[in-house]
């Protein structure tokens, strides 16, 4: 599905610095389109998971709107939005985010709990299969508070692909991994897209460039187009 | 499991100590108003027995020996004593006008008998007079009441058919009395030609000491019952101008004092539940705040995995409804397993007419605890299932933790 940003952009309120605005992403417009892997590079504060959060459409934006096909998103109700989440969007978010209370599949299959479309039990082969992939199928049923940084963010990854969303959003991906293994992770990111799925990465890593279709910089909320890798 | 109860169940589990403490609360909290109403409510249910028990709108005693303070002491909390007057005043306050009945009653205090440690009121009445005691006959051999047959009240350990001696007369237990919650429960109840028996033996026997009084024309207490169209007040003050020596109260004053220690526990009882609730309000209100607060981010998970708004709110809710429930019907049952059994000791710390309420009563007290105690806790929750549910998602998650 693609995704089209049209002058989306965020304003934030500053209660420190007195009462005035920032705007942490200019208004934008981006086109994130199936079959590629779209990057966006930048420094720390830049707006990047600001942006990233606005297209996938958990945090509304300040001006602009953002369009999934023809469907503006933030149109939708909150209902009809979660479920359009759950089922077309794929999130790895910045920092350490699983459920402590579920083990590692439950923390992989939690789109399935959430939306009971499905039985459960036959997620569990694809689950299993993107454990392999990402070398955490030892650790199926072993509770979150034991993973190291780099396994929990394997989870999280896999727990983004579960659904084969429509389009994957992935923020700083490989911040606690070492090269092998976000060699591994971007590897897989770009199959996914290669098998027509709408990739979004944000990072700071120069290497993840090799991996990219598609690829943007920003600066102070200004984004701008990076001359392609290849 | 479905996974909001299976979250919730699993968070509630997983913070043992803290979700125990939280229990206790409730359950402190509940146990407080079902323990709060069924006192209340027992206490009204004694007014009301005694009320109807005592049954008289007017009661005339002897003016010369009795205080109205030592009289009441008599009829409602059931100390031991005695007073006479002449039977001549009978006829007297029988001939004023105002009066649809009439009853005489005749006090005897016992030292002791063959069945009962503690000495008993022995009150002789007229059976065929009598409006105030036959009625509240609950169990009986039938039949008239014969010379040395006796009534006892509920709380005497004795049955219809056995036997029981005063001063040495051995009288029949005839019948037994309905419970009035108050020390009448001890009375024990005879004929006018039994008590007057009574008490020439006990005389006989050196135990009393009533001197020139003749039991044969004596009586103690006098009970009217006020005739439609008259007023009580009317017919009260026409016997005190009227009938000199005597004095008459109405029934009604005698239970006030009752009937404001009644208020006076409920109020008390109020206060104390109100300590209890503010106090656990606070506490459940910050426990459940802080322990959302503090999965701020698996809440914003959820969300970036689909989860409504709604959905988060109810696992919240899902939450406090497990730990108030428990508590609750826990609270509920300790409450009833502290009233229910020592009500007899409750009676007697209080000092007042006490009979537990009907079972449905009993049930519409815990069923109202039960819904207070729950939706107290559910609105302490309130407030940090609106606050998650309402954060924008994109704003926890940018936070590194
Ligand atoms: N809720 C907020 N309130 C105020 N400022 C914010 C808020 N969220 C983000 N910002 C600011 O917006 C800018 C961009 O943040 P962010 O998108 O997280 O940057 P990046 O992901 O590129 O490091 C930062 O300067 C940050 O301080
Ligand atoms: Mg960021």
């Amino acid at each position: 599905m693609k995704i089209t940003a049209q002058g989306a952009g965020k304003d934030f309120i500053r209660q420190s610095a007195g009462t005035n605005r920032f705007t942490a992403v200019q208004p934008t417009d981006i086109e994130i389109e199936p079959g590629k892997l779209t990057l966006l590079m930048g420094r720390s504060g830049s707006g990047k998971s600001t942006l990233l959060n606005i297209l996938s459409g958990l945090l509304p934006p300040t001006t602009g709107k953002v369009l999934y096909g023809n469907d503006d998103i933030y149109a939708f109700d909150d209902v009809k939005l979660s479920d359009f989440r759950n089922i077309h969007i794929g999130v790895i978010p910045q920092g350490q985010t699983a459920i402590q209370s579920l083990d590692v599949i439950g923390n992989i299959c939690l789109p399935y709990m959430l939306k009971r479309d499905t039985e459960l039990k036959s997620v569990y082969p694809y689950a299993r299969e993107l454990m392999e992939r990402l070398g955490i199928s030892h650790l199926e049923s072993v509770m979150p508070a034991e993973l190291s940084g780099g396994e929990l963010r394997r989870v999280a990854i896999a727990r983004a692909m579960i659904r084969k969303p429509d389009a994957i959003f992935a923020d700083e991906p490989t911040c606690d991994l070492d090269d092998e293994n976000t060699a591994l992770v971007l590897g897989l990111l770009k199959e996914t897209a290669a098998n027509g799925t709408s990739v979004f990465v944000v990072t700071h890593e120069k290497d993840a460039l090799t991996y990219a279709d598609v690829s943007y910089r920003m600066d102070s909320g200004k984004i701008s187009s990076e001359k392609p890798n290849r | 499991m479905k996974l909001t109860e299976s979250l919730s169940f699993r968070n509630v589990t997983g913070h043992g100590a803290r979700s125990l403490i939280l229990v206790i609360l409730t359950a402190l909290m509940a146990a407080s108003v079902v323990c709060g109403t069924l006192v209340v409510s027992s206490l009204r249910t004694g007014l009301e027995a005694l009320e109807a028990r005592l049954g008289a709108d007017i009661m005339v005693v002897p003016a010369s020996a009795v205080s109205k303070h030592n009289f009441e002491n008599i009829v409602l909390q059931g100390s031991k004593g005695y007073f006479y007057m002449d039977r001549s005043y009978y006829d007297k306050v029988a001939a004023r006008e105002g009066i649809e009945k009439i009853s005489p009653q005749l006090f005897l205090a016992s030292a002791s008998s063959g069945c009962c440690s503690v000495p008993l009121q022995i009150i002789g009445y007229d059976p065929e007079t009598d409006f105030t005691v036959s009625p509240w006959i609950k169990k009986s051999a039938g039949g008239e009441l014969k010379d040395l047959d006796v009534v006892v009240g509920n709380d005497l350990s004795v049955f219809v058919g056995n036997t029981i001696t005063f001063y040495g007369v051995t009288c029949n237990v005839a019948a037994k009395l309905d419970k009035t919650g108050t020390d009448l429960d001890t009375a024990v109840y005879t004929n006018m030609n039994t008590i007057r028996e009574l008490i020439r033996s006990s005389v006989e026997l050196g135990m009393n000491e009533f001197g020139k009084i003749d039991p044969d024309n004596s009586v103690s207490c006098i009970l009217i019952k006020v005739a439609d169209g008259y007023s009580v007040d009317e017919v009260l003050n026409d016997l005190n101008l009227h009938v000199r020596r005597t004095k008459s109260f109405k029934t009604k004053d005698m239970i006030s004092g009752v009937s404001d220690s009644l208020i006076g526990v409920s109020d008390l009882i109020g206060v104390l539940i109100a300590a209890v609730w503010v106090l656990g309000l606070v506490i459940l209100f910050l426990a459940f705040y802080m322990s959302v607060n503090g999965r701020k981010k698996e809440f914003a998970v959820l969300r970036t995995a689909g989860a409504s708004r709604k959905k988060l709110s109810g696992i919240v809710m899902t939450e406090a409804l497990m730990i108030t429930l428990t508590g609750a019907v826990s609270g509920i049952m300790i409450g009833l397993l502290i009233i229910l059994p020592f009500n007899g000791l409750i009676e007697e710390s209080l000092g007042l007419p006490f009979l537990l309420p009907s079972l449905p009563t009993a049930f519409i007290c815990a069923a109202f605890a039960l819904a207070v105690s729950v939706g107290a806790g559910m609105i302490s929750a309130a407030f940090s299932a609106y606050r998650i549910s309402r954060i924008d998602t994109g704003l926890i998650l940018r936070g590194d933790n």
